[in-house]
């Protein structure tokens, strides 16, 4: 097949797999916090790469910092709280001073939403310069793993691995066990009903948004272990992301893991026996077709039409 | 035919006095004003904004009026504008021009990408009627597969926007990647342009297009599309296929934005996959959103605004336009839903030499935005009683 050993695809498809799993982290981290607030608030949110350059620059800065203080070995923990914190902040800035009109008109918030990623890219542009940046990996993350001689796994592929896995599991116990999930649940699915019973469904919206947003953040410092950050960058991954919502079924968790992983790994797999652009094309195609026939997404909640 | 003569006897065609009055202020700025009033080069700025006013109006017809947003109007636009590029190129590309090539006679990009012979789908474009008809017709194809597979799953409103967004970035990657076959990111330059002439081309073109929405939006089908994006399953259930009747003025929209392509094409005299994705596709709605989504009119206003505005602050001020850009689309959508139609229609109506046009036009309602299809499908089974006076009022917020 192709001019390859049966031994030589085995290995292309284990590195090509591995480096789609990195692509997966970031897509699954950017598709968590869109299930959140696309999935349960019906929120388009067009920004939601822009949330992720905040993360993503947040990094950077702070990686600047601990290269000339000498802490760079530890800086990365700090970066993600940070990033974690201010894209939050200013989601909860949004939410209150945009958001929060436009929820009855679900397509208006994203052209709003739209206009909004528009000034954030220009906001980065004149404030970090129109080339991308990349952020001081500490020594650790570099070099690769090597489990055979023909196999090389990227050290900071495992460590985004492992905080896409950290991370997810916080937003299942978040969702699904904690009070505010619940309250968030319950506002979602009946607006009128959770404001009787006494939650104050205004701001759960609030919280909602700005959690989403905040988990854009998370994936933007996890972005900067892998590629470097420009302006646009959030813009490259807000389709893909949508898609992997969409495919995902909108408001299932477990439908966004499992189509962020297969949008991943066919993307990667495709574009190495293919051109890259002909793998894209073709795997946005099958999604496409696959959501004409199945408009709900793989796993959505049964639904009484 | 004679039901569009009585319809223009009537003058509902043309809108009543008021829109006769639009039409007459928006020939006389395309036709006599502005090729008079501005040098050339600004000229066929305003022949490339107009072609772009095409989409602007097949959105007000199918977002304004129908409710469905696609975000994937620059595919039909990209599908126009490529066709006319096409037989251009081949026009163009003559064995004598291209003597120089190893292959004489075929578009120098395919020569540079080491082709032959002309791919089989270009083989069309070498006649005009075949082309102008694949400009229409491909458009209208494509749109009604998209149409036919979405809306009779029913998929609509916020699926529908990300879905033909995912179409048409597909697209622009696609004509990015075979760069062979299409021009690759360049897209397919070096055309003639009718310079001088194919803005008046443009405008006539332009008004038979705004005469065929006006067409539509007064007949019955017009009717049911405001029924259909304010209460679609009320529809519906009346025995209507609600379906239907979307895929038919999706593939309209799709035709006219194709024209505007292909005008693009003649104005500019080159295409690339810029215009295709979805940067483009959402910045026409903008063009739409300023003009007022429910106004055919206000839309080609909305669209010369904005873009004399880009061309504008990225001549003057390059990094401010994108503030600009942005701001624009955040206002237009909390504080002027209804755009600068709606702001005219609000003021207009006081001034005292306004007053006898709108005599007979009711006062409008304000454009309120309806809920999403889901919320919209837990709503409508609960009974409400059928009231006449909504029926006037629809009527009342097409004008």
């Amino acid at each position: 097949m192709f001019g390859y050993s049966m031994a030589d695809i085995g290995n292309i498809v284990v590195m090509q797999g591995f480096s789609g799993l990195s692509m997966f982290t970031v897509l699954l981290l950017m598709a968590l916090g869109l299930a959140i607030i696309f999935g349960q608030m019906g929120v388009i949110n067009m920004a939601h790469g822009e949330f992720m350059a905040i993360g993503a620059y947040t990094t950077v800065m702070i990686s600047k910092l601990a290269a000339n203080y000498g802490f760079v070995n530890y800086y990365f923990v700090f970066a993600i709280v940070i990033a974690f914190a201010l894209a939050f902040a200013v989601g909860y800035f949004i939410e209150f001073i945009m958001i929060r009109h436009l929820y009855k008109r679900p397509l208006d918030t994203l052209l709003a939403t739209w206009g909004l990623s528009l000034v954030m890219q220009q906001i980065f542009r004149s404030t970090f310069g129109a080339k991308e940046v990349s952020a001081e990996l500490p020594e650790w993350m570099l070099g690769s793993f090597k489990p055979t001689p023909d196999i090389d796994i990227p050290i900071n592929g495992v460590f985004v691995m492992f905080l896409a896995i950290i991370v997810t599991a916080g937003v299942y116990l978040f969702m699904f066990r904690s009070r505010w999930g619940l309250r968030v649940r319950a506002t979602v699915q009946n607006r009128v009903m959770a404001g009787a019973v006494g939650i104050n469904t205004a701001k759960v919206d609030r919280m909602t948004f700005a959690l989403g947003c905040g988990i854009a953040g998370i994936a933007g410092a996890a972005f900067t272990t892998i590629a470097s950050t420009g302006p646009t960058t959030g813009t490259l991954y807000i389709v893909d992301s949508f898609m992997v919502v969409v495919f995902g079924g909108a408001a299932s968790l477990m439908g966004t893991i499992a189509s962020a992983f297969g949008i991943a790994q066919a993307q990667s797999i495709l574009q190495f026996f293919m051109t890259s652009s002909m793998g894209k094309v073709s795997t946005l195609l099958v999604i496409v077709g696959i959501l004409m026939m199945k408009p709900e997404g793989l796993f959505a909640s049964k639904l009484r039409k | 035919m004679s039901a569009i003569l009585s319809k223009l006897n009537s003058s509902e065609l043309l809108g009543g006095k008021k829109g006769v009055l639009g039409l007459a202020v928006l020939a006389a700025i395309i036709f006599v004003v502005l090729p008079l009033g501005v040098d050339i080069f600004r000229l066929n700025l305003v022949g490339k904004y107009l072609t772009y006013a095409f989409v602007a109006v097949s959105l007000v017809l199918l977002w304004g009026n129908g409710g469905i947003l696609s975000l994937g109007q620059g595919i039909f636009f990209g599908l126009g504008g490529y066709g006319m590029a096409m037989f251009m190129k081949l026009e163009a590309s003559d064995p004598i021009s291209t003597k120089i090539q190893t292959t004489p006679g075929i578009p120098d990009f395919m020569d540079w990408n080491q082709l032959t012979a002309i791919p089989w789908f270009w083989e069309p474009f070498k006649s005009l009627p075949l082309t102008i008809l694949a400009i229409l017709v491909i458009p209208a194809l494509f749109a009604y597969i998209i149409g036919f597979a979405m809306f009779k799953r029913r998929v609509g409103g916020v699926y529908f926007a990300i879905i033909t967004q995912a179409i048409a970035l597909i697209l622009s990657i696609l004509i990015v990647g075979q760069q062979g076959l299409t021009g690759g990111v360049n897209g397919i330059t070096d055309l003639k342009t009718m310079l001088g002439w194919d803005t008046r081309v443009n405008g006539i073109l332009l008004f038979g297009c705004i005469l065929l929405s006006r067409y539509i939006l007064t007949s019955k089908f017009g009717m049911l599309l405001l029924a259909m994006r304010d209460k679609e399953e009320r529809v519906r259930f009346s025995g209507y296929d609600v379906s239907d009747f979307k895929i038919f003025i999706f593939c309209i929209a799709a035709m006219i934005s194709a024209i505007g392509g292909a005008m693009f094409t003649l104005q500019v005299g080159f295409m690339s996959p810029s215009f295709v994705g979805i940067v483009p596709s959402i910045e026409m709605v903008i063009f739409c959103a300023v003009g007022g989504r429910i106004s055919l009119i206000g839309a080609v206003y909305g669209t010369l605004l904005v873009n004399y505005g880009k061309t504008f602050f990225s001549e003057t001020y390059p990094e401010l336009w994108l503030f600009l850009m942005g701001g624009l689309f955040m206002a237009v959508v909390m504080f002027f839903p209804n755009g600068l139609a709606g702001l005219w229609d609000q003021h207009a109506r006081k001034l005292k030499f306004m007053k006898r046009f709108y005599d007979d036009t009711p006062e409008p309602e304000r454009f309120e935005p309806t809920l999403s299809a889901t919320k919209e499908a837990v709503e409508a089974p609960v009974a409400k009683k059928e009231k006449p006076a909504k029926v006037a009022s629809m009527k009342g917020a097409k004008a």
